[in-house]
Order: C-alpha cells, then structure tokens, then sequence
C-alpha cells in the first residue's frame, strides 16, 4: 500500500534542474532587455528637456537634476496642450470602440445565424479587406472623405473603418457556437429578428466584448497614420499625432515629449495589468481558425 | 390616398421585420462601407494610376505614371522592404517559436509572468516605441546605443545615417515590438496540440528534439503559416517606423525609405496624386501576389469554409 501511493506524485510533481534554472536566467536577461528600453524612457521623464538635448537617452541616475517638473508641464494648459490631446484621443477611443463594437456584432451576428444569398461571397470580401493595407485606397478614401464634408472631424477617422473585419471574423466564430435554437425561441416568444439579437444575444457577447473592445480600443489609442491625414486643426490633435509633432530634430519641446510618451502608455498598461486574459484573447483572435 | 400609404407602409415594416429580409438588414453597414470606404477607393487607385491628378484639372495620360516607376528611389524602397522583411522573417519566426516551446514546458518558473511582460512593448504606440528609439540610437556619444558600444571600446556611431544600421534599428523596433505576440501566437498553437501525443512518444523513447521535429513542427505548420503571411504583409507595408526614425519622413539617401512611405511623399507631400495611386497600384500587385501564392500552397479559404 505504502510502496505504491507516493509514485503518482512525485511523478507530476515537476522537477527543478539545471535546465529549469537555465531557462530562468534566460527569461529573465529576456525580460530585462526588453523592458531595458521602456525603463530608460521613463528614467529620462524625470529629467529636464534639456539635459536630454544635451547627452542623449541615457541610463545615468542623477537625483540632482530629476524631478516631476515635466509631469507638472503635461498638466499645465498654458504650457501644453497636452491634456487637449488627451482628452480629444480618449473621446475618440471612446466613441470609435462603441461604435465599431456595435456595429461589428452585429454584422458578425448576420454571417453566423443566417443562411441567405450571396453570404461566402460577402464573407471572402470580409478577409480580403484584411488582405490590403489600408496605406493602397489612403488618397482616394482622403478625396471622399472631404468631398463627404467630415474632413477634420471625428467622424472622418471613425466611419471608413467603422465595419472592421477582425471583429467581425471574431464574432462570426464567436456566434457560431450558440445554438440556432435560441433564435427559435425567441420568435416563439414573439421576438423579432432584431429584438432577439438585442435581448438574447447581446447579454451573451459580454466575453467577446471584452477581448474585441480592448483590442479596437488600444489600435483607437495608437491609431496614429490615418487620424494624422483628416485632422488639422492643432486642437483637435490626438495623443501621437500631438507627441508626434513635438519630435524636432532641435528638441525644444522633449520635456514635454518624454514626459508625454511615458504618460500615453500608462492607461493602456494599467488596462493590461487588469484584463490580461481578454488582451490575450483579443491579440490571438485572428490566429483562431473556424 | 392616405390609406394606400399606410398600407405600403406597413407592407415595407412587415418585409423589414421579415426572416427574409433580417440577414440582409444584419450585414448591410459591411455592404455600405465595403463600397464606400473600400471598393470605391480601390478603384479611384487604378484610375488616376492613368491620371494626372491636379485642382480642377484631371486627365488621362496613358501610361506614364507606371513608367515613370521605373524609378531608382522606388526600386530603393522595395529593396528596403524586402531586405526588412527577410530579416523579420529570419528572426520574428524561429525565436518566438523556440521561446514558446520553453515557455509551454511546465517546468519553466514563472511562465505566465514571462508570457505577459515579453508583450508589454506591443502596447505602445508606433510613435511611442519610435521616439524611444530614436532617441536611444540618437548620435550624441552619452546616448545609450552609443554607450553601449562604447563599453567594448567603439563608436560613437552615426546610427540613423549608415544604411546597415538603419536596418538594424528598424528590424529591433520590430523584433521588439512583435516577438510577445508571435510567442503568444505559438503558445496559442502549442496548447492546441493533445498531451498525449508527446506521452506515447516518452514512452517510446523519443529524444526532445526527435518530439520537436516529429510532433512540435508539424502540429505548429498553421500557426507558423499564419504568423509567415502576416509578417510578410507586415513587412511590406512597414512605413510609420521609418516615418517616425526621421523628421518628415525624410530618410538620409533613401535609407529608411519604404513603399508606402515613397507613396506618401510622392502622393501626400508632393501632391503627386496619380504617380503615387500608381505606387499603391504597385504595391497592391506586391500584396496580391504573396496572398495568391499562400492560397496556392495553403489553401486557406479552404480550410475556413469547413
């Protein structure tokens, strides 16, 4: 009795060698140089803007000239429009990720639940909007939008790209794998095609909602080439278009450039931090296939 | 008259709220911007690639625009893509994949950990992860490259102005950038394959490697065929790196010039709009290309209509 109990265990119990240690100092040296690039931006953050001009990006600890004061200048409307940006790119990831997530569970729910003609044709056009980089139709897709009058304007960045096919792939599969039967019911229950799809199937796209809306969510705060062509006025500037004129090869404005990079990552990293498992799921979606 | 409205009017609410009409009415927003923001577009590109686009004054000029391609900034610009997405390609592929193998292996301490700050940079932002870099490879002998070196006694370098440099901080911003998601691409496709297979082979005695080549690398061929197309796509339509290397997208001798970005000042800040639709034309052909060749060899419409 006794001779046979322990083997199981010691047998799923992993075994710490000398490889296991390897490996450990190997992710760790990994994981330190590729934080090593964030940490020397954020220690650069406490230092003036000119310190900066002066040695480059180093990694030299100088307690004597670091300080907040360029944290306090980001917050300071005479001394940066640096909140405006803030604000104006929150808005607009705001309104772009409820409106794109809307708009793409619905389309996705119409390629999952319904058999109708022309449905692989729509699909395959789907996947091959994902097939041409945005950068081929950019001056074209620039004429129509002034021609359309929402040039300079958040709808400008919002509408062409409102029907995004990844989310629109992901909820399809998402989708595919409630039974049609909920339908039925739903029309028993005197539902109609669209009520059924606002009071059934929403509540249960809660988890699909997370992973997409984080994934829309951090490309809308990143978004950076495609808002840099239809805005113009200087307030109405997103985060990295503002941070992106700041970047002169005489430096003047580092204090507020350094300051303002390290301060634009912040939301997303605490949002990572939070919903690590929803940023997995939406970062691999496209790798699933159906 | 009144009557007969109303009636038609309920006629169209009834075909609205009809089964037969829901499915249409589900996918019409992807039929309005498919058209709109993406069929339209397209075809205006192949139209005033025949063009001469100026205010007020359009006219077809045959084919002089495809001419004019022959062109050694434009064959410059594809020879950098090309050179940057080869060597993505030889690093952004075998060490992800080799990472994720150690990281899915139970005995690895702290994996999880690993997992998630390996994929810390890809949250920042192009312009972020551009300035810091920038700003790192920066010319100044205190910068950090150049500190760096300087502790095996060379430099201080001209980063951004030699041209094998200039792809080397192009190809780190990427490796650094990408090498989180590819890991989590592979450790997506690792935890797909049955435990069992490597148990039957242990038990047969197959040596780690032997279990890699026999069972890994097979079981992993879709992942890695996905992660080889986009980083392909992704290579050549590299732009905003470069863009955000130099001020104003201006590249010393072309250095860090890419396709979208010769697009971009030929079409953007030259105004050449029919030269650079032909450029997009170009690079449409480039991108066709490499996805008609996937389909070919993989077949992968055929494996998602199943």
């Amino acid at each position: 009795m006794n001779t046979a109990a322990p083997l199981p265990t010691l047998k799923e119990k992993p075994r710490y060698t000398l490889g296991t240690v390897l490996r450990l100092i190997f992710f760790l040296l990994l994981t330190f140089i590729v934080l090593f690039p964030l940490f020397a931006i954020v220690l650069a953050s406490f230092k003036p803007g000119t310190e900066l001009l002066r040695t480059g990006l180093n990694v030299r600890w100088q307690p004597e000239v670091m300080s907040f004061n360029n944290y306090r200048l980001l917050f300071e409307p005479l001394e940066s429009d640096y909140m405006i940006w803030f604000g104006n790119s929150l808005l607009i990831t705001l309104l772009q990720s409820v409106l794109t997530l809307i708009v793409s569970a619905w389309v996705g729910y119409g390629f999952a639940m319904y058999e109708f003609r022309f449905k692989n044709l729509l699909f395959t056009c789907v996947l091959i909007i994902m097939m041409v980089p945005m950068e081929i139709i950019m001056l074209p897709l620039y004429q129509e939008i002034v021609g359309m009058k929402i040039i300079d304007t958040v709808w400008g960045i919002i509408l062409p790209f409102v029907a995004m096919p990844l989310p629109i792939f992901f909820f399809r599969q998402y989708l595919s794998g409630l039974p049609r039967d909920l339908l039925d019911a739903g029309r028993v229950d005197g539902s109609s095609e669209y009520g059924i799809f606002v009071r059934i199937i929403l509540p249960l796209m809660t988890p699909a909602f997370g992973a997409m809306g984080i994934f829309i969510g951090m490309n809308c705060w990143n978004n950076f080439l495609w808002p840099l062509i239809v805005l113009r006025t200087g307030s109405k500037f997103t985060l990295p278009i503002g941070l992106n004129t700041l970047l002169t090869p005489y430096g003047n404005n580092y204090d507020i450039l350094v300051a303002g990079s390290v301060f634009a990552i912040i939301p997303i990293i605490i949002l990572f931090v939070c919903f690590q498992k929803y940023f997995i799921a939406g970062m691999t979606a496209g790798s699933v296939k159906g | 008259m009144g009557v007969a409205f109303l009636k038609k009017r309920q006629g169209f609410r009834a075909f609205f709220y009809s089964q037969k009409a829901a499915p249409y009415v589900f996918v019409m927003p992807f039929i309005l911007v498919f058209v709109i923001f993406f069929v339209f577009p397209l075809i205006s590109t192949v139209i005033m690639s025949f063009q001469s686009v100026l205010p007020g004054q359009v006219r077809f000029i045959g084919l002089e625009n495809i001419k004019r391609l022959n062109d050694p900034e434009f064959f410059q610009a594809i020879k950098n893509n090309l050179i940057y997405t080869a060597l993505t390609l030889a690093l952004l592929i075998p060490f992800p994949m080799i990472f994720a193998c150690m990281l899915n292996s139970k005995a690895t301490i702290g994996r999880n950990f690993f997992r998630s700050a390996l994929f810390v940079p890809i949250l920042t932002s192009v312009v972020v992860a551009g300035t810091i870099f920038r700003l790192i490879f920066g010319e100044l002998p205190g910068a950090l490259a150049n500190q760096i070196v300087g502790l095996f006694g060379m430099g201080p370098f001209r980063w951004r102005q030699m041209q094998g440099t200039v792809y080397m901080i192009l190809v780190m911003l990427a490796c650094w950038r990408w090498t989180g998601v590819n890991i989590l691409y592979f450790l997506s496709g690792l935890q797909s394959i049955p435990e069992e297979l490597y148990e039957s082979a242990s038990i047969d005695g197959a040596s780690t490697i032997r279990k890699f080549r026999h069972i890994t690398w097979p079981m992993l061929k879709p992942t890695t065929i996905y992660v080889l197309t986009i980083s392909i796509y992704g290579g050549f339509a590299m732009f905003l790196e470069s863009y955000m290397l130099y001020t104003n997208n201006r590249s010393p001798r072309g250095m860090g010039l890419t396709i979208i970005g010769y697009l971009y000042r030929q079409g953007w800040e030259q105004n050449n709009i029919g030269y650079g639709s032909a450029i997009g034309l170009c690079l449409l052909l480039i991108v066709m290309v490499i996805n008609l060749v996937q389909l070919k060899f993989f077949g992968l419409f055929a494996k998602e209509d199943k």
